[in-house]
């Protein structure tokens, strides 16, 4: 177990970068960094990070990276997975690294696969609930009642369940995380990387310019998802799922926060009606029910 | 460390894009509201430095930070994130 002091100092995404000021899965990018060293080789298709690397000759990336088509990551990860085997090439882990358009949406059917051939790299959706690269379109990972540029009344339909979808593919492990609790994800990273075979890592990254808040509040807006039960830390590790602090101790509804305080302070769900709220809030008890089952020994 | 090109013209041409410091320039210049830390109520606890996303915050040999204003955006998260109120945001000078 790590503390955020003896995280190492070397950057990997150096400083100048082109994300929005308070871009979360920025946060994020750097926390694998310091969780993976530089022995990594990413895999990064058209999203925020393609653009966050900066305009060609340039990039602001410090660790080899391929750029592929927007349904391609796990495809591409694959084929580089297979050349460092061809090549006998030990100690490099692969790193599919994807928005939630780029992986709930087109690119599934490449990490369908992936995973049902046993793909060994590491696969991260980071999370920021729209298609952010172009202007805030709706995707299957957009939670219901979330103002984007195609929903402007607010999406009608409910996120999907991404890390469970991966879990049935019975991949060694799979895990959430969020940049707000950094040490969390650095430990799930690190955990993935020794284990063989396909690792699924799915980052809630709060987004200011998408939710419509100010810049300040990312990391806040982190712990409040996390706090309210809207998003839940867990492993699934070889079928068996287990919270993770801070979230183990929110199975009793009384500790979690009202959902209202996490979707009061975002722009995007400004035109929630108060049934809108009952109904997310009685989601999020429901899955907790499901949690608090499947914690008690229940393999997935 | 990585290769940082003075200019275009140091690169050969090629599809690979190089690691440069500042690939969209210095990006300090996107700054309104600009962090100061003060020192005296620092406690060292480095919670800054991991969440800032320019990695514009170094750590000082104290472990106190060090904001690089030549990149910081000046997005706040350190502001609000320090558990002592050490770092305050101030408009910049016009
Ligand atoms: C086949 C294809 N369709 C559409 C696009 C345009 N496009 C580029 S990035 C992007 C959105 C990416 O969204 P997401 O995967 O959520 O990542 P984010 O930008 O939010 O980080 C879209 C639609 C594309 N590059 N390729
Ligand atoms: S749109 Fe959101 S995710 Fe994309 S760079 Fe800006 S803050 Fe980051
Ligand atoms: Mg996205």
């Amino acid at each position: 177990m790590v503390t955020i002091k003896e995280l190492p100092q070397e950057e990997y995404l150096l400083k100048g970068h082109a994300a929005c000021a308070g871009c979360g899965p920025s946060i994020a990018l750097r926390l694998l960094f310091k969780a993976l060293g530089k022995n990594v080789i990413l895999v990064v298709p058209a999203c925020c990070t393609s653009i966050i690397q900066g305009p060609y000759p340039y990039t602001s990336i410090g660790v080899p990276l391929q750029n592929i088509l927007f349904e391609s990551t796990a495809a591409a990860a694959s084929g580089i997975v297979a050349a460092l085997q061809q090549k006998k090439l030990e100690g490099v882990t692969v790193v599919g690294w994807a928005g939630d358009g780029g992986t709930v949406d087109i690119g599934i059917q490449a990490l369908s696969g992936a995973a049902e051939r046993e793909t060994d790299f590491i696969y991260i959706c980071y999370d920021n609930e729209a298609y952010g690269n172009t202007g805030m379109q709706r995707s299957g990972a957009t939670p219901y009642g979330a103002w984007t540029t195609t929903t402007p009344t607010g999406k009608r339909e409910r996120k999907k369940n991404m890390p469970f979808i991966m879990a049935a593919h019975r991949i060694p492990y799979v895990a959430t995380a969020c940049p707000s609790y950094p040490i969390d994800f650095v430990n799930k990273l690190k955990k993935a990387k020794e284990i063989r075979g396909t690792k699924y890592i799915h980052i809630l990254a709060p987004c200011p310019t998408g939710w419509r808040y100010t810049t300040e509040k990312t990391v806040e807006l982190g712990k409040l998802a996390v706090q309210t039960g809207l998003w839940a830390l867990y492993e699934i590790e070889y079928g068996k799922f287990k919270l993770n602090s801070p979230s183990d101790r929110l199975v009793d509804k009384a500790k979690r926060k009202p959902v209202k305080e996490y979707l009061a302070l975002q722009g995007r769900f400004r035109n929630l009606t108060e049934e809108d709220i009952a109904k997310i809030q009685k989601w999020v008890d429901e899955d907790w029910e499901r949690y608090r089952k499947l914690a008690s020994n229940y393999l997935l | 460390m990585v290769a940082v090109h003075k200019s275009r013209k140091d690169m050969p041409l090629t599809p690979l894009s190089s690691p440069t410091l500042g690939s969209m320039g210095k990006t300090g210049y996107w700054r309104t509201f600009r962090p100061e830390v003060d020192y005296s109520k620092c406690t060292r606890c480095t919670l800054c430095w991991i969440y800032c996303p320019d990695a514009a915050i170094e750590r000082r040999e104290d472990d106190s930070p060090k904001i690089d204003y030549d990149y910081c955006k000046g997005c706040g998260i350190c502001a609000n994130e320090c558990p002592v109120k050490a770092i305050t945001m101030h408009r910049e000078e016009e």
